[in-house]
């Protein structure tokens, strides 16, 4: 099975999912962002970085690029789009997740190991975690994650918050000044999905902790459960 | 046809956490400055429109404040018109409105 990822001028993170993919023992595919021919694949993965350099606001150029058409499309079709970081942010700009990434509560970038909890395991992106938090970096500006209050609720009702930050208790950091949300979310939201379950962004790296020589095998697990979800779709069809 | 230059100012709505806007304010106080408050910090464009009226023009602007200067869950935005020009413009691309050139990164800071 083959999954994609997307390389905006500007991605620094596409290796690494390429990677993480490789891990999953599927087929990583890059994608190019000049094209909207997805070539076949099962799942794509909108990777990390700094797409046309986050000029403007960070994403908002690379959703009017060709392969966002294809992105668009494929999601539509029910076909499982995941966002990392800088493609959490472009999957905010295209509308195809609720919300807004605003600039960290801190002003400081924030380069750390965060813990974030799944708030569900039912999910096509959390099916194969054990619950546990999971301990992986952010590194990102821009990260603190806003929708107003009425869509807050929404999302929460829907069951489309997928992950918050936790403190070392594991409980949600619902302050946004506790130290344990690392940029201000509200309601500690790291990662959310959109109200048919099948595209999800989180600005924490799962890729970046794909192998224990890296430290920690966290991200698989989210990893894995995104890389099933696209094969059972693709089985499906 | 005719050129219509304009600006988009665009601005943190009103009760969006704005960290620049705070991070200005948090600086007044070295400057010696004590009676400046509620500073909110934002982004302007200008750009120029070849169009037939301003109403064709603003409308492309319209569009573009919307789809790509702002993100209006966030944001928003308010259009100027800086300069009306006539001209005889160059009959390529002249059948509708066509941006000439987006720049962007200018900073404008508000009371």
């Amino acid at each position: 099975m083959r999954i994609g990822v997307v390389t905006f001028p500007g991605s620094n993170s596409d290796v690494d999912a390429l990677n993480a993919l490789a891990v999953a023992g599927v087929e990583p595919v890059s994608l190019w962002h000049e094209s909207p021919d997805l070539q076949g694949v099962a799942g794509v993965i909108l990777p990390g970085g700094f797409a046309y350099g986050d000029y403007l606001r960070a994403g908002v150029i690379a959703r009017f690029s060709p392969v966002m058409r294809g992105v668009a499309d494929f999601a539509a079709k029910g076909g499982h789009v995941l966002g990392i970081c800088n493609g959490f942010q472009v999957l905010a700009e295209s509308r195809l997740v609720p919300g807004a990434l605003l600039r960290n509560r801190s002003l400081r970038f924030a380069s750390k190991i965060v813990a974030i909890k799944p708030e569900r395991l039912d999910s096509p992106f959390t099916h194969r975690s054990t619950g546990e938090p999971l301990h992986i970096p952010i590194a990102h500006g821009e990260g603190c994650y806003y929708a107003d209050d009425a869509t807050l609720d929404d999302i929460e009702r829907n069951g489309q918050v997928l992950w918050r930050y936790v403190r070392p208790d594991g409980t949600p950091a619902l302050d946004p000044d506790d130290p344990a949300n690392p940029n201000g979310s509200l309601r500690a939201i790291a990662g959310v999905c959109n109200k048919a379950g099948n595209v999800a962004g989180l600005m924490p790296h799962p890729e970046r902790m794909s192998e224990s020589i890296l430290g920690s095998d966290d991200g698989m697990q989210l990893i894995r459960s995104f890389v099933e979800s696209a094969k059972a779709w693709e089985a499906a069809r | 046809m005719s050129e219509f230059r304009y600006a988009v100012n665009v601005l943190p709505k009103p009760g969006i956490l704005d960290p620049q806007g705070r991070a200005v304010e948090l600086s007044l106080p070295h400057l010696n400055v004590t009676n400046v408050s509620r500073v909110r910090v934002g982004r302007r464009a200008e750009l120029t429109v070849t169009a037939g009226s301003e109403a064709e023009a603003r409308a492309v602007v319209e569009g573009l404040a919307k789809e790509l200067l702002s993100n209006p869950l966030i944001e928003a935005y308010e259009i100027e018109l800086l300069e009306a020009t006539s001209s005889a413009v160059s009959a390529t691309g002249a059948s509708s409105g066509a941006v000439s050139a987006i720049t962007s990164g200018a900073k404008v800071t508000r009371s």
